[in-house]
């Protein structure tokens, strides 16, 4: 069988028009941006005393731009919409393959776009979204990584080949290689090509994306429930308390992160327990959080209350008592029949400290806020109706900081991916064989100069699933700023 | 002024203080200790072999005296073998006898590494060299190409330069180093693309620092850094252009060019500068990951191996180091701060 191409029989049409619009694209744009030093033509005073203006040759190099812009997307939609109708991979090419693979998501993603279009008027922050371009394609990428690690970890749709399989032959392979030996119900091509153990690129970054999704928000989740719980009364109350949980959070803020995972993120402090009790505080802080929360709305009603603290503590305190309970580590108190599940201790380690490197920058974030919104009027009314400190903090502040709160979160879990990657590109926490993109980027790095698609494949997926949060992130931001 | 001074440096030391004893306080896990102990002696020791190690090298006395003797106010540990008498400040040369008491940080003795075999001010002091020439060069392509961005981003709001920079910064704040490191070197250096202007690694440069060698990991720590930057320049710059008094430099027809360099500019700059200096952390980190991937052997390569091999006091060296780094960096952001901007002062 010969390699794949990457455009498939689409290719020898539409690539010398590819390129021809590429090359367009840049000499207008360079032009674009060599003629805006230009100052603009004066406007011609035509009669009846009308002004005209004639296009100068900047306005002419912004149209080229545009329209070469729409030429390449076209193309690239073609390729894509080509995946689905050719018949036979052969055919299809690399981009139209993965297109092809990729199936489900473009359509969980259609069906997406379409209901939130529909009813964005009734939405709220979330509808306004989509009036704006730039949110629109962040939240696209975002949704387009999430719906991929959905599927490919639920129901294993995308992936073509197992992650961790091995198939002799195929090492080092670039995109579009037939697989050597290919049985009757295997896919016939590594799509991406082949890493240094002769293992799918394709599948393990599919794969890496559901360890990342799972993982990153969270991990997020959890650093802005430490770090509200501890900002709001920091900056609520103020004097010692604000001093003493101000100097922690700088402390930590100045300590090198690669230090701290490389003390942290090692088995034998796994083994010594440090994460474990981490863990311990960490995770009671959102229990205290939501019992603090129902107890200070609810507190006129004690039957109400009860029940509902009753309820919290005993899901989530379970929840917790199994999360925290791990055979291997010193922290082992329940019978086994009790704990639910066990997280392998690399990951939770991972988890621990993602969480305490990024708490005391939430903490920072809530307190100012605090502070900026406890001067206002509705502050100063709920305590001149007698309302606890804690309701004031929790019912009127946190709602109003909630705006700031939803940006921050959105840029932090792109963080938090960043500081994943950053764990895996330094060895630390998975196994050297998870499919994570931090360890695949570093296990590529070695032949980086020889063979690069190995690193370069979960490189781009990182990025671009950082980018779209970030874009999500303004996007929201501006929206919400409108207001 | 020198009230406020004074408590920020009894801070910083406060601070610097608490952070030694945490990284002491992990790396003298009995588990760590193990590490050493076999890293020293043999790889298959036994827990006996290993427990007499470690009490014949003074790790036996409890974790707050030892950190106590690294800091130089508890005396240094000695262990009498044989009628040998080793010893905390007992070297090889210097007889037992005329040995000092003390010998931690505040004696100016910062131990030995146990992976280099070697001093380890020494090696923090050539490996600080080698990274501090990185981030000057760092410092000396981000930060003008940074402000270039944000000014011209924010001159402007919402014009189509604006829009397309703005994107571009959020694209490069969305690229950790590990990221546009390996795109790079697979684009400009590798075999495959074919390109090959820069080399892939800079060991090299740590002599002879060309274009050719240096550049790339220059341009990967400064890309992440500058779209950050270029935001708050460019916010700032969009702030200060709504100012009335540019309003009124407009209004009187002052060319949109002098408003831009003479009325806008100096007061747009200070909230970048400020957040330049609180950087520094950050860059920290980029300088670990870009050592590690270009193979240049600066501090943050230097913390790599410390930290794989549980080497104690380079670590601790290593984390004191980069610890006064940050909190310098914080502090001169603060006086820079109040310097550049006259509404402030502090009482």
């Amino acid at each position: 069988m010969d390699p794949l191409t990457w455009t498939g029989l689409l290719g020898p049409v539409l690539n010398p028009v590819l390129l021809a619009a590429l090359a367009v694209l840049v000499l207008a744009a360079l032009a674009s941006i060599l003629l805006s030093f230009l100052p603009a033509p004066d406007p011609v005073t035509g009669g009846g005393g009308t002004l005209a203006m004639c296009r100068s040759p900047a306005d002419w190099a912004r149209l080229a731009v545009q329209a070469a812009m729409g030429v390449i997307i076209a193309i690239a939609a073609i390729y894509l919409v080509g995946g689905w109708v050719i018949p036979g991979v052969e055919n299809k090419g690399i981009i139209g393959a993965l297109s092809a693979r990729l199936l489900p998501v473009w359509a969980a993603l259609a069906v997406t776009f379409a209901v939130s279009i529909t009813y964005k008027r009734r939405l709220g922050l979330y509808g306004k979204l989509f009036d704006n371009m730039i949110g629109m394609i962040g939240f696209g990428i975002v949704m387009f990584w999430i719906f991929t690690a959905l599927f490919a970890g639920l129901f294993d749709w995308i992936v073509t080949h197992d992650p961790l399989t091995a198939v002799s032959g195929m090492k080092n392979k670039v995109p579009g290689t037939p697989l050597r030996g290919a049985g009757e119900g295997d896919y016939p091509y590594y799509l991406l090509g082949g890493d240094t153990l002769a293992r799918d690129i394709f599948s393990r970054m599919v794969q890496g994306a559901w360890v990342v999704i799972r993982v990153a928000p969270l991990a997020t989740l959890f650093a802005f429930m430490a770090g509200i719980t501890l900002g709001l009364p920091a900056g609520y109350f103020g004097g010692r308390l604000d001093t003493g949980l101000s100097f922690l959070a700088n402390l930590i803020l100045a300590f090198p992160v690669i230090l701290l995972f490389y003390l942290l993120v090692t088995p034998e402090m796994v083994a010594s327990g440090i994460p474990s009790y981490m863990a311990i505080v960490l995770f009671i802080l959102p229990i205290l959080f939501l019992c603090v929360m129902i107890n200070a709305r609810f507190h006129t009603q004690p039957a109400r209350r009860n029940t509902l603290i009753a309820a919290i503590l005993l899901v989530l305190g379970w929840l917790y008592l199994s999360l925290i309970n791990d055979g291997g580590t010193p922290v082992a108190f329940l019978p086994a029949q009790l704990d639910l599940f066990d997280i392998p201790g690399g990951i939770l380690v991972v988890f621990v400290s993602v969480v305490f490197v990024n708490a005391p920058t939430v903490f920072r974030i809530v307190r100012g806020l605090t502070l900026d919104i406890q001067t206002r009027d509705y502050v100063a009314a709920a305590q001149t109706r007698g309302e606890g400190p804690w309701y004031i903090m929790l019912w009127e502040i946190l709602p109003n900081a909630r705006g700031p709160l939803i940006v921050d979160f959105c840029l932090r879990i792109g963080y938090t991916t960043i500081l994943l990657g950053t764990l895996g590109f330094f060895g630390l926490g998975l196994p050297s064989d998870s499919p994570d993109w931090g360890t695949t980027i570093n296990q590529g790095r070695k032949l980086l100069s020889i063979y690069p698609h190995p690193a370069i494949v979960p490189a781009v997926a990182l990025l671009s699933l950082v980018l779209g949060l970030n874009l999500l992130a303004d996007g929201l931001r501006e929206e919400s700023l409108k207001d | 002024m020198l009230l406020f001074l004074l408590k920020r440096i009894g801070t910083m030391l406060l601070t610097a203080l608490c952070l030694s004893f945490v990284v002491f306080f992990l790396t003298n896990q009995p588990a760590m200790l193990e590490k050493v102990a076999k890293f020293e002696g043999n790889a298959r020791m036994s827990d006996e072999e290993v427990a007499r190690y470690l009490q014949n090298h003074g790790f036996g006395r409890p974790m707050i005296l030892r950190y106590g003797e690294w800091l130089g106010v508890i005396p240094g540990w000695t262990h009498e073998d044989d009628g040998r008498t080793s010893g905390r400040c007992i070297g090889p040369q210097t007889a037992a006898a005329a040995a000092p008491v003390y010998c931690g940080v505040l004696q100016g003795n910062w131990g030995v590494s146990r992976v280099f075999r070697d001093d380890v001010a020494t090696i923090v002091g050539t490996r600080l060299y080698m990274t501090g020439k990185l981030m000057v060069w760092v410092m000396l392509l981000m930060v003008p190409a940074a402000l270039l961005i944000g000014v011209l981003a924010g001159m402007r709001e919402g014009s189509r330069t604006d829009r397309s920079l703005s994107t571009l910064s959020i694209a490069t704040t969305a690229t950790p180093e590990y990221v546009s490191g390996v795109i790079l070197i697979a684009v400009f250096a590798s075999s495959a693309v074919g390109l090959k202007w820069f080399k892939g690694t800079a060991t090299a440069a740590m002599e002879n620092a060309t274009f050719e060698n240096f550049f790339l990991p220059v341009l990967t720590i400064a890309l992440f850094g500058m779209g950050y930057i270029a935001r708050m320049t460019r916010a700032s710059m969009a702030e200060v252009m709504t100012a009335q008094y540019i309003r009124t430099a407009r209004l009187k027809g002052v060319t949109f060019r002098n408003i831009v360099l003479k009325h806008a500019l100096r007061n747009a700059l200070i909230a970048p500068f400020t957040v330049i200096m609180l950087q520094f952390p950050w860059l920290l980190n980029g300088v670990v990951i870009v050592e590690t991937l270009f193979n240049y052997k600066g501090l943050g390569w230097a913390l790599v191996q410390a930290a794989g091999n549980n080497d104690i006091d380079l670590l601790m060296g290593i984390s004191v180091v980069s610890v006064i780094v940050v909190l310098v960096t914080q502090l001169i952001s603060d006086i820079g701060y109040v310097y550049l901007n006259p509404r402030i002062r502090i009482s």
